[in-house]
């Protein structure tokens, strides 16, 4: 059980722990979300192993999921804002009883839709998204306290004998870089990145 | 009961008369593994016999943006997939299809138990079908409805060649004229 309220933990910043799990990457997928998200990870610096969603908010998590089915062997991460997470949470239901071990989840949790004008979500202050996680079955989760926790939790998801979710509190602040929009070429380095075909 | 279905209940769906069988046989032979759905009344047998092959990792999944979001993904990675769903279910996908789909030229397989036409018992679904093919259409998606068992095959084949090789979406709409379709009795 998740005995730390979301409120005990420290307001982070989205780049800064972008970056602090990049930095520790080697062949391992990352999916970033629609938005701020994957405008950090792409700020973060690009690698052919990350896909940059630019629409269907929510998908980040089955996005993930399909590529942890595909490749077992292989670390998926997945980024996703609260708003997005918060438009699809059946999809933690269908993680739970599939459970695949090398998938881990990182919820940005800022209570607000930054990138449309900050305004708060319908959970705001109310909802806890690690303890819905729980009751949906994912045991492995939990809020970071900090960022060395946070780096803590991620390491020790590589571990794990199922899903991992990570909550991490942020902050208001927008994205750092604004990913390319160009849906083909990131789908056709992500393939690349991912072994499955080689680029023109 | 349509004579097609009632064919396939006596021999588990894996005959290829029956329609259900054929499609079946149809994902094997291309590969397709990965079949996450949203069930319908008439996809039953299809759903329970892709849980009994082993070669399938078939489950359901609360959404079917939820379903196309992971066989995206899990195309990317290198494993093929095709989603099963009802017409209803079509209804939310335009998101996802204008967003991910199409742009990012995904061969996203998609088989849609068609409601709401041929005897349909709730006005809701004889409207939210009239939406299916004009969805489709505004995005110039390639998509085919089924009628007839001895064309099933070629025409499931083909489209998901032609996806997978022309990396673009497609829609396989089973017609109740195929399946036997949903009747207020049942």
């Amino acid at each position: 059980m998740t005995s730390t309220h979301a409120r005990n933990t420290k307001v982070m910043n989205r780049f800064e722990l972008t970056q602090r799990l990049v930095a520790g990457l080697k062949d391992e997928a990352v999916i970033g979300g629609i938005g701020n998200t994957n405008f950090d990870l792409w700020a973060a610096g690009h690698r052919p192993q990350n896909f940059y969603m630019l629409g269907s908010m929510g998908l980040a998590f089955p996005i993930a999921l399909g590529v942890a089915l595909a490749q077992p062997n292989r670390r998926v991460f997945a980024l996703e804002g609260d708003g997005s997470l918060l438009m699809q949470l059946g999809c933690i239901s269908t993680i739970a009883t599939l459970a695949p071990k090398n998938l881990t989840m990182v919820v940005m949790d800022n209570g607000i839709y930054q990138i449309t004008g900050a305004q708060p979500t319908p959970a705001a202050g109310h909802a806890d998204l690690v303890a819905i996680a729980l009751a949906s079955g994912i045991a492995n989760s939990s809020w970071a306290a900090d960022e060395d926790d946070f780096e803590r939790l991620i390491e020790q998801s590589k571990q794990a004998s199922g899903p991992t979710l990570i909550g991490v509190r942020i902050d208001d602040k927008p994205g750092t870089g604004t990913t390319r929009r160009d849906p083909v070429q990131i789908r056709e380095r992500f393939m690349n990145g991912m072994g499955v075909r080689q680029l023109l | 009961m349509a004579a097609a279905e009632q064919a396939s209940s006596k021999d588990k769906g894996q005959s290829a008369t029956s329609w259900h069988g054929i499609v079946l046989q149809t994902l094997k032979r291309n590969e397709i593994k990965l079949v996450p759905y949203v069930p319908d009344r008439v996809l039953t047998t299809l759903i329970k016999d892709l849980h009994a092959d082993p070669y399938f990792n078939t489950f359901p999944t609360a959404r079917e943006e939820e379903a196309v979001g992971i066989v995206s993904g899990a195309w990317m990675a290198g494993m093929r997939g095709a989603v099963l769903m009802q017409t209803s279910g079509f209804a939310t996908l335009a998101n996802v299809l204008a967003s991910l789909a199409v742009p990012y030229q995904i061969p996203l397989i998609m088989f849609v138990s068609e409601r709401g036409t041929l005897g349909e018992f709730n006005y809701g679904q004889a409207l939210v079908c009239r939406t299916m093919r004009p969805v489709l259409d505004s995005l110039a998606m390639e998509h085919h409805t089924i009628t007839r068992l001895d064309e099933l095959e070629f025409i499931a084949d083909r489209s998901i060649k032609q996806a997978v090789t022309t990396q673009a979406p497609v829609a396989l709409i089973l017609s109740p004229l195929l399946t036997g379709g949903k009747t207020f009795d049942k």
